[in-house]
């Protein structure tokens, strides 16, 4: 590694002031466990998630609300729900269910936080 | 008359109670290093920090004007809820587990690094003040609100008390004192919310969830549903139905995702990730802060209709002489107005402005007792001007809650806007001793020294916010809006392509950075400053107002990052070796220690 002192152009001095807890280090993660295949799952099931984030948001809630105001749910316009309600519980559960699937993933890879 | 002193004393005994709960948990949590000031030395429960993330994203604008807005704006106003609420998966998936790995203080500690430039953190300093001092400006003036509504001190006396407690547990405590005092800010003001929009939806509908009252029918024999008999109504009125939109589709659009990305950029928000131990909790902490805000932000539409429901019915033809003693209250506190167009001595309430501006009183009465107003009248039927704000404030007492309710909902006030500010006064203080001091001017400063600079900064980050709280700039209350569009077209960009695209450099970063804000920024002061006239949808870009242009900003921001990045050099190795640490959660980064 080279010195900091020797780059007085880089700021670059990573002191690690508030690094997460964990077991193992990052070199030893980075050679042993299959990174790139992490990576690639994590992309992919968020992918999945940012689409279900943008259909209930925008498309449910913003471009088809007018469709779909016509149709009656629980005493509500179905479109007006989705903007005002419907949309927010979904949020919630996306996050969790990334939580969930995230933690499964790294275990697979061999790459989670877990002491 | 006694009830109304019982009322005051109950409010003075709820917020005298719960500033004492404060100071006593700053006592309690005082900071003794930087690590504690900056971040609760990364040890906070995700439910913890779920909490606290509610209270600091809840400010008085959400506490006691969003009911209010969406009351008249109706599905306009799910802008607000969209937005604010959706940013959080964003959070949650794009920024915070591996903002928690990177494993420093601040946002622009993150900037800094990974794009290995001075220039470049200090250039996201400077974003992160304007957002968050706009912000913060905003806050001290709704402390100061609640006091003169409630206790009846003057405003200016109400924003030194506020300075006087935020300054004990922010200047003692920093994130650890805040953090604490959050969760239980955030337990007083859901309380303080929920128990009057049940007692109301209870009152209207008969079911105890608001959430299920607004899609109820309305217990009045009726047979219609809460939002059918608004839309009805409304419509009679010439008002555009509830449910219906009155902006355009582009600019709902433009508007919700500006706000969405902005929350996701907002540094006070972000900063409060830093804190919990793992990367995994960072993801499950957002999950939490979520559930913590849905409980409010799904309540708030259903306050928001049960209040205009009630508002039309109890003053829509209703004589001036019988109209309840709120509609008088508020009028004498210059938030509602009545102009009696038809002297008919009855309140007619129809879409249109009762008389131009602002409500400018007179000291005489007019003939039926109301107070006088010198505006110019305005055509149309409608004779009754309300301020937005009042809805939340005046719900208890509009269905004849009791005093304590009342009492409740002021010290639940207090706590949103309070919190808000700590955690903004937090960041910008931080931003200061970290970011300039420690960082950029004076490196060879000890962590003593660094703490002494962090809370003289969070001292002088009060005194300017509250200087704005009792001086407030005409424009305060305008700009808060837009401090989601600068966070959008400025610090989110930067973050998120940090992460997911190694190639991004710092001449990128920088110039993506300074052309989203200077071109948001400049298109907000254009319209809404230098040329407010031309202030319409057919002079705006794309027909996107001024409150949804930071979607543009940020499509700017990429557009030039990217296209800037691939025409200089890739970063070095070393911070392609960063970027490859931060995306795994496990591990420390011990290849960098020294």
């Amino acid at each position: 590694m080279p010195s900091k002192k020797d780059e007085p152009e880089t700021i670059y001095h990573h002191e690690g002031g508030n690094a997460p807890a964990h077991g193992r280090h990052d070199e030893e993660v980075l050679r042993e466990a299959d990174v790139s295949g992490y990576w690639r799952a994590n992309l992919r099931l968020l992918a999945v998630l940012l689409s279900i984030w943008f259909f209930v948001s925008f498309v449910l809630s913003i471009f088809l609300v007018d469709a779909l105001n016509n149709i009656p749910f629980f005493g509500f316009k179905l479109g007006f729900w989705w903007a005002q309600q419907g949309s927010i519980y979904v949020f919630i559960g996306l996050i969790f269910y990334y939580t969930y699937a995230m933690k499964r993933i790294e275990k697979a890879y061999g790459v989670d936080d877990e002491d | 008359m006694d009830d109304l002193i019982e009322t005051q004393n109950l409010t003075y005994l709820f917020v005298g109670l719960s500033f004492a709960l404060y100071i006593g948990i700053a006592i309690w949590a005082r900071a003794g290093s930087t690590s504690e000031f900056y971040v609760a030395g990364g040890g906070v429960h995700p439910i913890a920090n779920g909490m606290a993330t509610a209270a600091d994203w809840m400010s008085a604008a959400s506490f006691i004007s969003m009911a209010g807005i969406i009351a008249f704006a109706g599905y306009d106003g799910s802008v607000y809820l969209l937005g604010w609420t959706g940013g959080y998966v964003l959070l949650a998936l794009l920024l915070a587990p591996y903002l928690r790995k990177f494993g420093q203080f601040t946002v622009p500690d993150f900037i800094g690094e990974r794009y290995y430039s001075r220039v470049a953190r200090i250039v996201a300093v400077v974003c992160l003040i304007f957002v968050s001092f706009t912000y913060v400006a905003g806050q001290m003036r709704g402390v100061g609100i609640v006091f003169s509504r409630f206790l009846e001190v003057d405003i200016d006396l109400g924003v030194l008390i506020g300075m006087g407690v935020v300054f004990v547990y922010a200047v003692l405590g920093g994130m650890k004192g805040i953090t604490y005092t959050q969760v239980a800010q955030y337990c007083v003001l859901i309380f303080a919310y929920m128990v009057p929009a049940i007692f109301i939806s209870i009152l209207i509908t008969g079911v105890p969830v608001p959430q299920l009252g607004l899609g109820a029918m309305v217990a009045d024999g009726s047979g219609l549903s809460v939002l059918a008999k608004l839309d009805a109504t409304l419509v009679d009125l010439g008002f555009t139905a509830y449910t219906q939109a009155s902006k355009t589709t582009i600019d709902i659009f433009a508007i919700t995702f500006a706000l969405m990305v902005g929350t996701a950029g907002l540094p006070h928000v972000i900063v409060r990730f830093f804190t919990v131990p793992k990367v995994s909790d960072a993801r499950l902490s957002a999950g939490y802060a979520l559930i913590f805000i849905a409980l409010l932000y799904t309540t708030a539409p259903a306050v928001a209709a049960f209040a205009r429901l009630n508002f039309i019915d109890t003053v829509h033809n209703t004589a001036y002489a019988e109209a309840p003693g709120w509609f008088k209250n508020w009028e004498s506190l210059g938030l509602i107005g009545w102009r009696d167009k038809n002297n008919d001595g009855v309140i007619q309430y129809a879409a249109g402005s009762a008389f131009q501006g602002k409500p400018a009183f007179e000291n005489d009465a007019g003939a039926s007792g109301e107070r006088m107003l010198s505006n110019a009248t305005s055509e149309g039927a409608n004779e009754v001007y309300a301020d937005r704000d009042i809805f939340v404030l005046a719900n208890p007492e509009i269905a004849n809650l009791p005093g304590w309710v009342i009492a409740l909902v002021a010290a639940g006030g207090l706590a949103a806007a309070l919190s808000t500010a700590a955690g903004l006064l937090l960041v910008i203080s931080t931003a200061i001793s970290h970011d300039l001091m420690k960082k950029t001017f004076r490196s060879d400063i000890s962590d003593k020294q660094e703490l002494l600079y962090a809370r003289i900064a969070a001292a002088a980050a009060i005194c300017v916010a509250g200087w704005f709280g009792i001086n407030p700039p005409g424009f305060v209350a305008q700009v808060v809006a837009f401090a989601f569009g600068l966070a959008a077209a400025s610090l989110f960009p930067a973050i998120l392509m940090g992460i997911f695209w190694k190639r991004m450099n710092k001449e990128g970063a920088i110039a993506g950075m300074v052309s989203g804000l200077a071109f948001t920024f400049l298109y907000i002061v254009f319209f809404k400053f230098v040329s407010p006239g031309l202030n319409t949808s057919d002079h705006w870009l794309f027909g996107i107002s001024p409150e949804g242009i930071g979607t543009v900003g940020m499509v700017l921001n990429f557009v030039i990052a990217y296209g800037v990045s691939l025409m200089t050099s890739a970063p070095p190795e070393e911070v392609q070796d960063l970027v490859d640490d931060i995306r795994i959660p496990s591990g420390a980064r011990v290849a960098h220690q020294h």
